[in-house]
């Protein structure tokens, strides 16, 4: 029997509000115990965890490993990688790869890759649609088989809503989260940055945030009329956030998401650093050297885009209040050369799985806007719950996907260093506070500082 | 005066003193365009690329014909008879034009902040000859070489700008010269086309058309396109004519000595009436005259000239 010897952390489990210094003993790939000073017969290995947290393994439900079809921008092995550097033991792969994951056979081809070259669990995203196409329902049947723990069109979104609607009550058969990416393509068309003063003073087409308040007010009624859980991905709007709110509150179905770049950078950084630094950036934390880019910077380009500081405030307060349950990153590799051209010609994206948990301990937790177990809850068993995850929990008996923080170590991302095959980050040289020292892995470290 | 800049890529950054020293360089240049031998040596030996990856007639030739007269070897480099067509990025392409020894390259591009990028990317001079919706520096310098010449300065006056001011590249360093130097400007269109977002940028926007011309003392009209992404921003172009159209009875109640502007090509008849854009208060040609002269100073300037103190008179 392997034993390993978490000793003298904080413990800090969320799923049972459990926080207090203690030991975590792992056998082979369980938590067998939580306690004061645990006894052992053996000598265990054991790993010095005082002065840090340790967690639930934790869990990004929106990643992109590009697999199969983009292995030119992140392969399963790289990006899974990248996770466990970023403290993640689970990730779940978004369905929009090449072909679509709207198939058992592509589901099976992942696993199966997943198996033999994956750092971290990797759960998978099926299709909603055939071919994320929005024209007919994929085989959601099939999916589930296969063990999809969510069926979303991310990365596209199902504009027709009486098909959103067939989809949502076929998948109440098979208790399946449906996730939404939420844009109404006619109000969004072409748009590259969020509308406001910077598109207009840049040139650039706006992606308006009313384009995303319509798809979530139309997911709210759908998942009222059909009783099936939505979850929408990455909300970025304070209009979106609104409506969240009042529709949890009246006990609809309905959660969100929110990506740190979100809630750390605004439209303003796509006219340039100095423009950042000098309006919405001005009240972040100090950085001692002020990273610098330019205007035009297509790192500052995804979907749905930085939108206003209002916008920015909104989803702070939704992340504070629970509107917004779960963290995520949006990791979405493109290779140098994609990202090299015009802001209009550039792919939708940034990668994040590195990053997501120093900036949420920089702008959330040290900014004392959040408390430490309401962020790792974000991480750990909300998107358990979720997707019915038998994760995000120390409670003994369960999977060893322990994840251990130093919630005050200067930490710096450098491009250089990362483990994905992308670089393509907007936080190139930012000073955050906080990192992932050891990943853990059903019992086995997986990545260590 | 002196040009501390490597590159022409917008009007926004730049302080007012800059744009003086091209108005001022432009206007020894004109002289030189007035002359019976209409060319200096000042860049000889300098390789300009005209890279129009937008089509455009006038704004090409007219750097062309700069180009030209200031000795200078220029290549035109188009994106319907080149490697765009084969796939090839803007980056490579840069890339490759630099390989073969450009010391500026005039770029047109659709996509906005194209010349930002490529001034990153490659060590020759970049000149933005117009970026996708964002800004079009040599047209504005140009249009207010005009306003200076014909009316003697810039600061105090009001000027109106007309017509689709959302998707105007024109608009955009129209706005930024003028009220760095010193004007009163005036927005107006259809509110889908001028969203009063614009007044962050120091203007008024004003959807009434009598507001806005009965105190200019320039009148700029822009191109009123009506092709299918407009379609939803207003209904025809009839409407458009009867609503914010410069036609003869609101000329006449423009102040007597208004200057009447067009960046061109002019629709006539939709925008502007014909004879008013033929009338005596009409400078759309002179505009193009001058464009030779202002371009003539910034390729002169971005290739290191001093200012219109070295220019031989």
């Amino acid at each position: 029997m392997s034993l390993l010897l978490l000793k003298g952390g904080r413990v800090l489990d969320p799923s049972r509000g459990f926080d207090q210094v203690a030991d975590v003993l792992i056998s082979n790939d369980k938590i067998t115990a939580v306690g004061d000073a645990v006894a052992l017969a053996d000598a265990p290995q054991v790993l010095d965890c005082s002065g840090k947290v340790v967690c639930p393994g934790l869990i990004d439900l929106h990643v992109h490993l590009r697999e199969p079809g983009g292995s030119a921008k992140e392969t399963i092995a790289s990006g899974t990688a990248a996770a466990a550097r970023g403290g993640f033991t689970s990730v779940v792969c978004m369905p929009n790869t090449s072909p679509a994951i709207d198939n058992a056979a592509t589901v099976a081809w992942i696993r199966d890759k997943a198996e033999r070259e994956a750092a971290v669990n990797v759960f998978i995203a099926g299709a909603i649609t055939q071919g994320i196409a929005g024209e007919e329902l994929a085989p959601i049947g099939s999916l589930k088989q296969a063990a999809v723990v969510a069926i979303t069109d991310d990365g596209h979104c199902v504009q027709n809503n009486e098909l959103m609607r067939r989809a949502l009550e076929y998948a109440r058969m098979f208790d399946l989260p449906v996730m939404d990416h939420c844009q109404d393509y006619l109000a969004v068309s072409g748009g590259v940055m969020h509308e406001g003063y910077w598109s207009l003073n840049l040139g650039l087409k706006g992606w308006p945030a009313v384009g995303e308040d319509l798809i979530v007010a139309r997911n709210i009624q759908l998942a009222e009329l059909t009783g099936t859980h939505i979850h929408c991905q990455h909300v970025s709007s304070a209009g979106a956030v609104r409506l969240l709110r009042e529709a949890r509150a009246r006990g609809i179905p309905i959660s969100g998401e929110a990506c740190p770049h979100h809630f750390v950078l605004t439209d303003a950084a796509v006219a340039g650093s100095e423009q950042f630094w000098a309006a919405d950036g001005a009240a972040l934390l100090p950085q001692p050297r002020r990273p610098a880019w330019p205007a035009y910077d297509t790192n500052l380009k995804m979907n749905p885009p930085l939108r206003s500081a209002r916008d920015r405030e909104a989803v702070l307060e939704g992340l504070c209040d629970g509107t917004l349950d779960i963290l995520c990153s949006d990791h979405a590799p493109h290779s140098r050369h994609e990202k090299e051209v015009e802001f209009d010609s550039a792919p939708f994206g940034i990668t994040g799985l590195e990053t997501e948990v120093p900036l949420s301990l920089t702008y959330l937790y040290h900014t004392g806007r959040l408390d430490l177990a309401s962020l790792i809850k974000k991480f750990t068993v909300a998107p358990a719950r979720l997707l019915r995850l038998a994760k995000g929990t120390l409670a003994p008996g369960a999977d060893a996907d322990v994840t251990v923080l130093d919630i005050d170590r200067p930490w710096m991302y450098s491009a250089a260093e990362t483990a994905s095959k992308s670089v393509n980050s907007p936080f190139e040289g930012w000073a955050l506070r906080g990192c992932a020292t050891t990943t853990i892995v059903a019992g086995k470290i997986v990545w260590q500082a | 005066m002196s040009w501390p800049h490597k590159h022409l890529l917008d009007i926004e950054s730049l302080p007012a003193e800059d744009l003086l020293t091209v108005l001022d360089t432009a206007r020894a240049f004109k002289a030189v365009g007035e002359r019976a031998i209409k060319k200096v040596p000042a860049l000889r030996g300098k390789t300009v690329v005209n890279l129009f990856v937008e089509p455009s007639t006038r704004t090409r030739i007219s750097f062309e014909l700069a180009a030209q007269r200031l000795s200078a070897d220029i290549v035109n480099f188009s994106a319907e008879a080149s490697s765009f067509k084969k796939g090839e990025s803007l980056k490579d392409t840069a890339r490759n034009l630099e390989a073969l020894n450009a010391d500026v390259i005039v770029i047109r591009h659709a996509a906005s902040g194209a010349p930002h990028f490529l001034s990153r990317i490659v060590q020759a001079r970049i000149v933005n000859a117009g970026d996708g919706a964002h800004e079009h520096p040599t047209q504005a310098l140009l249009d207010v070489f005009t306003i200076r010449e014909k009316l003697g300065r810039i600061e105090g006056l009001n000027v109106t700008i007309l017509g689709d001011i959302l998707y105007s590249r024109v608009a955009r360093s129209n706005i930024w010269a003028l009220t760095k130097l010193g004007a009163h400007v005036t927005l107006c269109g259809p509110s889908t086309l001028v969203p009063r977002e614009f007044e962050r940028m120091g203007c008024r926007v004003t959807h009434r058309i009598d507001e806005a011309l009965a105190d200019a003392d320039v009148i700029n009209l822009l191109r009123i396109q009506h092709e299918r992404q407009r379609q939803s921003m207003f209904p025809s172009l009839g409407e458009y004519t009867s609503l914010f159209g410069l036609t003869k009875a609101r000329y006449a109640k423009t102040r007597p000595s208004a200057l009447i502007m067009h960046p061109g090509p002019i629709n006539r008849g939709v925008e502007i009436d014909s004879e008013v854009a033929d009338g005596d208060r009409s400078v759309i040609l002179e505009q193009v005259t001058n464009g030779i002269a202002v371009r003539m100073a910034v390729l002169y300037l971005v290739c290191g000239g001093k200012g219109p103190q070295e220019i031989p008179g």
